[in-house]
């Protein structure tokens, strides 16, 4: 605490520049504010909101908490198993919605799914079944405690990492990694989509499986900090994350008696895919955030996530409720012939990697990959930066060299995203519009604004009146 | 003639440097008149009244309307309009290209940042609340210059600081000097033993002028913001900030200037004040009590030091009356209050925007009728414009108004120096003056002129030289805004000999 009357004083200036300048004529050190007013309409809950006296508090713990959880493979189960899916339910990205709403690549996930379970001969009949929703449900991922890429979507059948947190026994989950291209989770569906699905449950699966239990858990957490200082952001690039974890399970996949042609084609699937790993950050992420939901007066988010359709976030002060708007479209760089026309609105779990502090939040630990997401390397270093003004703290865990061993802008706070306007940047994939195409590119987008407004209003109406004047 | 409008959303400038930027397209041959400004409802009517159709724009909006003589006049406008935005621009950072890093987008960034002490908040009235509140939540001791922060705000903040043990200066503290250096609008003066606790800016302005000018100095000058001793704030800074001077060192002597509180805020203060353990003037300006020259007359000599009266500079114009009635166009609040007691106290009402009774309010146009004086520096005339202390085209306008009613006498005029004001008031006022003198002299009356000029001889703006630029221009200028609404009395009351 500064002594007011002793101490020389440093200035922080917000608003009127001349008396900044009147400062620094008096040789004080003053840092002017880039101060701008915040997002329309949002002046009156900032006030109640930033009143609250529990805020303070509230934000500090669900930071520690973000920071403090930790995150273990520890088993690879069906989804059967681990939530007790029966045939007929699945789970899907982002928030709740209607097949009427859904869009093309989710409904394209759903009758791939439909046709792995054996629910459909065909692709029409599982659009039907699916369309009639008399004798399937599904729900949002994160509504159970886990996360899927893209579409997201999971079924009884498929296989799931499972992670804990061995500090809270809290677990979380996130189905195994496709691979690119003409994938399910891009809404393709075509019959080498289901062959891939039924060799991923017979032989990937168990596989890992057996390699986990033999070999013990696996420190996600230690492999993602190491992975942010090789250059991997967690989102859009986990090569070395995911030869990390390759390395960690190869000598018990090898070790675990299964025939070593199964053990060669998964070392092959897992090497052969960039972003094997990206399906354990994600869960990871889940971990950290579920840590921090649900306390109350807290303005941190703890989802970002998208259906194809709506983007939707939850904010921890306000519980399990979503707040979501029409997602955006996402800007990026296209596969073949595909161009902007072919894109589906932002989908996907992924921006859980946002949500920490990884992903576009991580830009300046990924220069490798910043052409891709559209930029340069000052860009990457300035999106990052950026990100620190709109969350609450940063994690050590998680340190970008390029940035003095800076930690990840953690928690973002739904004030400070309506004071200063500044949006979450994340970098995504983009699936094909059409069901059935799968991906098409991959880039950078936003969430809507109306997600961090309408939280804002909901954080703003919990605030318990103030205390009577004495 | 051309008229330009546009609507620009997204970009957000503080008002003093769009009064620059309008002042600097207006300069441009050819141009008309000239108002970029964010669209708050009082710049959208003084478009229309420059005859723009209002557009529709919402206060985080900047509004361009320009009139010029021709299509090459609108275009060097328009360049103008660029350079000159560029080079104001807010925050003084680009978007964060390259590798350095942008500039922080909110006062706990700019905390976290450099291990800033104080944060100074003059964001918009609306906003400042939240602007202060993350100050202090970083721990920042804060001083408050925005006005229009409504009352709950300001008490939900000072019960902040006080549970973290911080100190917060406002709202609409316009002035304060923390162990020499000068906040808001702040007169340079030398170091000493009197530590000053004010409710109020142009009141504590004067308060310094007038004890520096008496070769007395100046320990520290916390500002309380002007509601701090009603009821409903309940002193709550005043009480703060006597104990930090109670335990502060270099004060010898405390004067707590304020209009008077709510009596049992009264009550606090005093029980406060006596058990201090030095001595207190207690200065709550109101009717029958001393003004602020006698308050600045009773420290000097209780910190031991010889008064004298504070220097002026008399008008070298021959007076030639009768001059009806007082206009006062003031910029400290305070300086009105203190010179409308000083006059009412001698003919009776005096009409005001901030009157003394509720009857001689003005009507919401401000239009004179007898003896009137017009804060405007008051809440409802700085809404989205800059301070009356660095913007005198409100008063200059008025002034000239006044040269024009043959019913105004004497024109009463607060020039404020120091840290913020106007780095040379005198350069447009002096002329105004001239200006306003002929335009009465040629309908063959008299206009006086008197000035209460507040500063020190460490000022920016060199007193001396704004002293005399002033009663070059043939007014009459005083450096106790008593003496001058006292001269302005004895002006009005004796006709030419005043």
């Amino acid at each position: 605490m500064a002594d007011l009357l002793n101490d020389e004083p440093r200035v922080v200036s917000a608003g009127v520049d001349l008396f900044a300048a009147a400062l620094v004529a008096q040789a004080v050190p003053v840092t002017t504010v880039d101060w701008r007013p915040p997002v329309d309409g949002t002046s009156d809950d900032l006030v109640r909101v930033l009143a609250d006296p529990r805020r303070p508090e509230a934000n500090e713990l669900a930071l520690t908490r973000m920071l403090e959880a930790g995150a273990e493979l520890v088993d690879v189960r069906p989804a059967r198993e681990v939530l007790g899916l029966e045939p007929g339910q699945f789970l899907h990205a982002g928030p709740p919605v209607t097949w009427e709403r859904a869009s093309g690549p989710l409904r394209g996930a759903l009758i791939g799914a439909t046709l792995f379970e054996g629910l459909a001969p065909t692709a029409s009949a599982a659009e039907s079944l699916l369309a009639a929703g008399s004798s399937v449900e599904w729900g949002p991922c994160h509504d159970r405690g886990g996360v899927g890429p893209m579409a997201g979507v999971v079924s009884p059948s498929m296989w799931l990492f499972e992670l804990a947190d061995p500090a809270s026994g809290r677990t979380a989950w996130c189905s195994l990694n496709e691979g690119l291209g003409a994938v399910l989770r891009y809404g393709a569906y075509g019959p080498e989509v289901i062959e891939r699905l039924r060799w991923m449950a017979d032989v990937l699966g168990p596989l890992l499986q057996a390699a986990v239990r033999r070999g013990g858990p696996v420190d996600v957490k230690a492999i993602v900090a190491q992975m942010v200082q090789m250059g991997d952001e967690g989102h859009n690039r986990n090569r070395a994350g995911t030869l990390m974890l390759l390395r960690d399970l190869l000598p018990a996949m090898v070790d675990s008696g299964a025939p070593s042609s199964d053990v060669a084609a998964a070392a092959a699937f897992i090497g052969g895919n960039d972003h094997f790993f990206l399906n354990l950050v994600m869960p990871a992420g889940k971990l950290q955030t579920a840590a921090a939901a649900g306390i109350p007066g807290s303005s941190v988010v703890t989802t970002m996530a998208r259906n194809g359709t709506d983007f939707g976030i939850q904010v921890s002060g306000t519980g399990s409720a979503w707040f979501t708007a029409p997602a955006n479209t996402p800007v990026g760089m296209y596969l073949g012939a595909y161009g902007p026309d072919d894109a589906n609105p932002d989908i996907g779990d992924s921006a859980i990697t946002e949500t920490i502090g990884l992903g576009g939040f991580a830009m300046a630990a990924a220069p490798a990959i910043v052409r891709f997401v559209g930029g340069s390397v000052p860009d990457a270093l300035a999106t990052s930066r950026l990100m620190y003004e709109i969350t609450v703290g940063e994690n050590p865990a998680y340190a970008f060299p390029i940035l003095e061993f800076r930690g990840a802008p953690t928690g973002i706070d739904i004030t400070l995203v309506a004071r200063t306007g500044v949006l979450p940047q994340i970098n995504t994939g983009i699936a094909g519009r059409v069901a059935g195409t799968g991906q098409v590119g991959a880039g950078l987008v936003q969430p809507p604004m109306d997600c961090f407004t309408a939280a804002l209003s909901a954080l703003a109406a919990a605030v318990p009146p103030p205390p009577a004047p004495e | 003639m051309i008229r330009h409008i546009e609507v620009r959303t997204g970009t957000y400038h503080d008002s003093v440097t769009l009064m620059q930027v309008s002042q600097a397209v207006q300069g441009e041959d050819g141009v008309g008149a000239a108002l970029v400004a964010m669209a708050t409802q009082l710049n959208l009517d003084l478009l229309a009244g420059m005859g723009f159709e209002p557009p529709s724009a919402g206060p985080n909006d900047l509004v361009v309307g320009i009139t010029a003589d021709d299509d090459a006049a609108l275009g060097r406008a328009l360049v103008r309009l660029e350079a000159a935005l560029s080079a104001g621009g807010s925050g003084g950072g680009s978007e964060g290209g390259g590798f350095d890093a942008a500039p922080p987008r909110s006062v706990g960034s700019a905390a976290r940042r450099d291990g800033a002490t104080v944060a100074f908040v003059s964001t918009p009235g609306p906003y400042a609340f939240v602007d202060a509140m993350d100050a202090l939540q970083h721990g920042l001791q804060v001083v408050v210059f925005s006005d229009n922060v409504p009352v709950e705000q300001e008490v939900r903040l000072k019960r902040e600081a006080a549970e973290r043990g911080l100190l917060v200066m406002g709202p609409d503290c316009g002035t304060a000097v923390v162990g020499g250096v000068g906040f808001g609008f702040a007169n340079v003066v030398r170091p000493g033993p009197v530590g000053v606790v004010a409710a109020s800016g142009t009141g504590a302005q004067q308060l310094l002028a007038l004890i520096d000018g008496a070769g007395v100095g100046i320990s520290h000058c916390l500002g309380v913001g002007g509601r701090d001793l009603s009821a409903e704030v309940g002193g709550a800074s005043t009480l703060a900030a006597l104990d930090l001077l109670a335990d502060d060192d270099a004060t010898e002597v405390v004067v707590v200037v304020s209009k008077p509180p709510a009596p049992e805020v009264a009550d606090a203060v005093r029980e406060r004040t006596e058990k201090l353990g030095k001595p207190v003037v207690l200065a709550l300006l109101g009717p029958g009590r001393p003004d602020l020259t006698a308050v600045a007359e009773t420290v000097v000599t209780t910190a031991g030091a010889e008064w004298a009266p504070p220097r002026s500079w008399p008008s070298t114009a021959p007076g030639a009356g009768p001059y009806p009635f007082v206009r006062g166009l003031y910029a400290g609040g305070t300086l009105c209050d203190e010179a409308m007691l000083l006059v009412s106290a001698e003919f009776g009402p005096v009409r005001s925007n901030i009157p003394l009774a509720p009857a001689w309010a003005l009507e919401p146009d401000l239009r004179a009728d007898g003896h009137t004086m017009i804060d405007f520096g008051d809440d409802t005339l700085t809404r989205g414009r800059p301070h009356p202390m660095i913007d005198n085209s409100l008063r200059i306008e008025r002034l000239l108004a006044e040269a024009r009613d043959p019913s105004c006498g004497v024109v009463l005029l607060d020039v404020v120096l120091g840290h913020g004001a106007h780095p040379d008031p005198a350069g447009e006022l002096a002329p105004a003056i001239v200006r306003a003198r002929n335009v009465a002299g040629s309908r063959g009356r008299d206009l006086a002129v008197v000035v209460a000029l507040i500063g020190t001889d460490a000022d920016p703006q060199r007193l001396d030289d704004q002293a005399r630029a002033l009663r070059d221009a043939g007014a009459s200028v005083q450096l106790s805004n008593a003496a001058a609404a006292r001269e302005a009395v004895a002006l009005v009351r004796d006709g030419a000999d005043g």
